[in-house]
């Protein structure tokens, strides 16, 4: 009747998957790295700034200057042709290449066919054809090609080309832009390192919080963050966490002082019927009538129920307590090789008396951390289905091994199997197959089977034993990895 | 047996002192807490039958724990509705001997005070343990019926080991499963039968007196007589 229960659905959400990794984050999903990246990125553009502004006071600075000497000095050569024409305008030429020691000045005047009248050059550069008024090209000067900053003007039938040799701005120019590349691989190794500090300060920060949760997940409440005690931001993080903590003990508390509570004041009435159903039965006596005899049988019956409700009330019990992690405290070293032993042992007989093998594949040795008592149970909650789903003259098997990651178990029958949807149901509380409904059972025993294994942050899998047959049996693993 | 039975619960205390009397033990009974320790000080009892909760500030726990630290060796068998692990290794270690969990059948409860009551004394261990012409020997662990050798498991042994020791008491299907096997778990389904019914075989075979009986709603015994 009770197919799936309330808790049932919602079951598989609510289970806490085995705990993060308590190594760092992949590269790109680390937060830290995020904030390194966008550190790196601020230094950088900074620094892009500081060049920019450099650059422009530098270099920048020096060719304004040039253009505001040609260009005075080209204001001024006009002014002179207009007061003393052609002549006077190639005097002044002459006049200023003869000043003119570092033999920097570049000037040219031609007519209107291209014939120089004056200037140190020998022939109108071919850029300076070009419209506009200023070029920077390379000319002849003195026999040497250098690079040169040029203005053109038109002068009536004249044109005037004034310039200034740029060797050795350019070669300034270039002393500043290795300065810039130089500085720029030291910010990009600056920038690097810092968003490496940044990653590892934020990252040691944060490994108190990280390690405390961990512990919670794993059932661990008492847990709390260590607070570094300089009251920033992620002390008041951990100090907020810590309170919530609190709160949540002081829940947890309460609700296991609840179920308490449920357990006592449920098997106290159960006790009380139980305790005069059979204070009733033994002042009967033998009955002497067949109604008698009928009543005598309804006692027993309702005795029988009694324990029923207790067992599936204690079986309910034991899957919230392994549920919470309460259990774990109770973990310690243990060979589980000869508990699977005495399991089978303890079954062997059970399913030879139902005309089955119970056939056994232990290693002599399988030392892991866990609860003794719970292990069994799980083990035999197995055990109990296999024999109890197998059909006479069937064979249950109960192997182990020992696996790279921890231990594995599985009990294997030959029996009907399950379909996989009731597969994927398998381990809800009171759920029951279709097939399962002859057999008695609460529906429970996978249910604390599964509890057991994610106690041990193990799982439990179903397949089928034999794949693609009409009875393809069952194969429960269960998987309990090492701490 | 002179009995101490500290109990809260007034339906529970009359049905367990009504029984235990009706099994041939002087009952004497404390609804709370502190009345029991008084009286637990005070005379002398065979065994304690303590509520694991009680009211009164005194609970069960406490009171073996008073009486331990006093010196107080005598037999404390505890009654809880707490099924927790924890709280029956809490009982345990606290100094009690045995822990039942509520509801109980009134047989289980029989059967663990007879066996807490007359526990096999330490100082003079038994080398032979024998019911009529059944012999066990702890030495060679070798099982005779007759003079007859019978072979049995090494489990098998145990088992009648546990039973020899308890012989004309009845011993419980959950007693076996925590004294020779050694869990604390839910079987499901009966299996403790089997395993007695096939020492059974291997005893009885051939003889015409069985020696282990089945008890009706309670376990099982071995006895001399039918």
């Amino acid at each position: 009747m009770l197919r799936r229960g309330g808790h049932g659905s919602g079951q598989l959400r609510r289970r806490p998957a085995p705990g993060p990794a308590l190594g760092p984050p992949r590269l790109l999903k680390s937060a830290g790295f995020r904030f390194a990246l966008l550190f790196a990125a601020i230094f950088s553009c900074a620094a892009v700034a500081l060049v920019a502004v450099l650059w422009w006071a530098t270099a920048g600075a020096l060719d304004r200057q040039t253009d505001v000497a040609i260009r005075s000095d080209a204001i001024a050569l006009a002014e002179r042709w207009r007061e003393a024409g052609v002549t006077g305008l190639a005097e002044a030429i002459e006049d200023r290449l003869a000043v003119d020691v570092e033999n920097e000045a570049i000037y040219l005047l031609t007519d209107a066919e291209g014939r120089r009248l004056a200037g140190n050059l020998d022939r109108w550069p071919a850029a300076a054809e070009e419209p506009g008024a200023w070029f920077r090209t390379r000319v002849l000067h003195d026999g040497v090609a250098t690079e040169a900053r040029l203005h053109r003007m038109e002068l009536s039938d004249l044109r005037l080309l004034v310039g200034r040799d740029e060797t050795e701005r350019q070669q300034l120019r270039r002393l500043i832009t290795e300065g810039v590349i130089w500085a720029s691989g030291a910010v990009i190794v600056f920038a690097l390192v810092g968003a490496w500090l940044l990653r590892e300060a934020l990252q040691r920060r944060m490994r108190p919080v990280f390690v405390t949760i961990t512990a919670i997940a794993g059932g661990d409440l008492s847990s709390r963050v260590v607070l570094s005690g300089r009251g920033d931001e992620f002390d008041r993080l951990a100090a907020t966490m810590n309170t919530m903590l609190d709160r949540i003990g002081t829940l947890m508390e309460g609700v296991r002082g609840v179920s308490d509570a449920i357990a006592h004041d449920l098997r106290t009435p159960i006790a009380r019927a139980r305790a005069k159903l059979e204070d009733a039965l033994a002042d009967a006596g033998e009955p002497a009538s067949a109604e008698g005899a009928a009543l005598r049988a309804a006692v027993e019956q309702g005795i029988a129920d009694l324990d029923g409700i207790t067992r599936i009330f204690q079986a309910l019990l034991r899957i919230a307590e392994a549920e919470a992690g309460a259990r774990r405290a109770a973990f310690a070293p243990l060979d589980l090789a000869p508990v699977l032993a005495d399991a089978a042992e303890i079954y062997e007989a059970a399913a030879e008396a139902r005309g089955q093998h119970l056939v056994t594949e232990l290693p002599e040795r399988l030392e892991m951390v866990g609860d003794r008592d719970l292990l069994l149970q799980a083990v035999a909650n197995l055990l109990d289905n296999a024999i109890k789903f197998s059909p006479s003259g069937g064979t249950v098997q109960l192997s182990a091994r020992a696996t790279p990651d921890g231990v594995e178990v599985a009990v294997t029958d030959n029996g009907p199997g399950l379909s996989p949807e009731d597969r994927a149901h398998a381990g809800e509380r009171f759920f029951r197959a279709d097939k399962a409904r002859a057999t008695p059972g609460s529906g429970l025993g996978l249910s604390l089977v599964r509890a057991v294994a994610h106690l041990h942050a193990g799982e439990l899998v179903l397949e089928d034993a034999m794949p693609g047959r009409a009875c393809p049996g069952l194969r429960a693993v269960l998987r309990l990895p090492r701490p | 047996m002179r009995i101490l039975l500290v109990e809260d619960d007034a339906e529970v205390a009359r049905f367990v002192k009504k029984g235990l009397q009706e099994a041939g033990h002087t009952v004497e009974h404390a609804a709370n807490g502190r009345d029991g320790l008084f009286l637990a000080a005070s005379e002398q009892f065979d065994l304690l039958v303590l509520d694991r909760m009680l009211p009164g500030g005194v609970d069960g726990v406490r009171l073996v724990e008073t009486l331990r630290s006093q010196g107080n060796r005598t037999p404390v068998l505890f009654l809880s509705a707490l099924s927790a692990v924890d709280e029956r290794v809490k009982g345990l270690k606290a100094g009690g001997d045995d822990y039942l969990v509520k509801p109980f059948a009134f047989a289980e409860l029989l059967a663990r005070v007879e066996a807490l009551g007359r526990r096999p004394s330490v100082d003079a261990p038994a080398t032979k343990l024998r019911v009529a012409d059944l012999e066990l020997d702890l030495l060679s662990r070798t099982v005779t019926r007759a003079g007859k050798r019978i072979d049995v498991q090494p489990r098998e042994f145990r088992l009648l080991e546990h039973l020899m020791r308890h012989a004309g008491q009845v011993v419980t299907r959950t007693m076996l499963l925590e004294k020779v096997w050694d869990y604390h778990f839910d079987p499901q389904t009966n299996v403790i039968d089997v395993h007695v019914s096939r020492l059974r075989q291997k005893l009885d075979k051939g003889f015409d007196r069985p020696l282990i009986h089945t008890v009706r709603n309670a376990g099982y015994m071995i006895r001399a007589e039918p």
